[in-house]
């Protein structure tokens, strides 16, 4: 049950990445230019996605998953520096050249050589933060 | 113009049902990095088949779609590769280090009202901006 309700939901979210065009890195990196001809349907796409998730979240105030354990609680660490260096270093990638993790994945089948590249570069990225997030997390602990 | 502001708002409504049913069936977060880079992380627990089932349907799903589809979608990514690279290992090691992307900070968080992911999506946006205004406007690299 947990494997199809998992399934369900990676390939609805391909889905809506796919119907709502951001697998176009055109896109993407449109909204990010606000100095040029800005592109606001990344805007668009985040509103839709929030208020689905809104009204979910608040059914979370009470009661069990479906597949039963318990909603994941929020995280206690505040903003820190490991979510401030982290996010710093997600945007200006994700500005280079338009694609962050879901987009990525969900054009892996037709983004070419290219996306290909991508994945494998991201996956390296991700294996090395595996040390790099210990020490700033441990430094945050000294501070 | 307009059409793609729709499309997009309707491919919105989908990605935030697909979080909706992953968080209210699973008890989990719909976060695109936390789910692979997981996989390769001893620290994060023994969800294994459950993150490969998400992906399976995650590229599964946009495949089949694109075969069908009249007007199959284009990445229009960059033919450089080295910045191809540059930016997947930025990706990486920024969502890890950061704890979640687009989909986990900015879906889920912003729509939990939790600080670090409104924190963490103003802060990826604008260092995406910044990015595309140097490279764009200031060097025409991309």
């Amino acid at each position: 049950m947990r494997l199809l309700i998992a399934l369900l939901a990676g390939g609805l979210f391909g889905a809506g990445l796919y119907v709502s065009g951001m697998t176009d890195t055109h896109k993407v990196q449109g909204f990010l230019d606000f100095a040029g001809a800005w592109d606001p349907t990344l805007m668009f796409v985040m509103g839709g996605a929030i208020l689905p998730m809104a009204i979910a979240w608040r059914r979370t105030q009470s009661g069990t998953p479906l597949t039963g354990g318990s909603f994941p609680a929020a995280s206690q660490a505040g903003v820190n520096r490991s979510l401030v260096t982290g996010a710093l270093l997600f945007g200006a990638g994700w500005g280079l050249v338009g694609l962050c993790p879901g987009p990525a994945m969900a054009s892996l089948s037709y983004g070419g050589l290219g996306g290909a590249v991508f994945l494998v570069a991201m996956i390296a990225g991700m294996l090395g933060a595996i040390p790099l997030r210990r020490r700033l997390d441990s430094r945050a602990h000294l501070a | 113009m307009y059409s793609d502001w729709i499309m997009g708002a309707f491919g919105g409504l989908m990605i935030g049902c697909a979080a909706a049913v992953f968080l209210l069936g699973n008890g989990r977060i719909m976060g695109a990095s936390g789910i692979l880079g997981g996989l390769f992380d001893s620290a994060e627990g023994n969800l294994r088949p459950e993150r490969l089932a998400f992906l399976a349907g995650l590229i599964g799903v946009p495949a089949v779609i694109h075969l069908l589809d009249p007007t199959p979608a284009e990445t229009g990514l960059t033919g450089n590769l080295a910045l191809v690279m540059i930016a997947g290992l930025l990706v990486g090691l920024g969502t890890r280090i950061g704890n979640g992307c687009t989909s986990g900070h900015g879906v889920c968080g912003i729509s939990r009202l939790s600080l670090r992911g409104m924190v963490a999506t103003v802060i990826y946006i604008s260092a995406g901006a910044l990015t595309v205004a140097a490279l764009r406007h200031l060097t025409g690299l991309i």
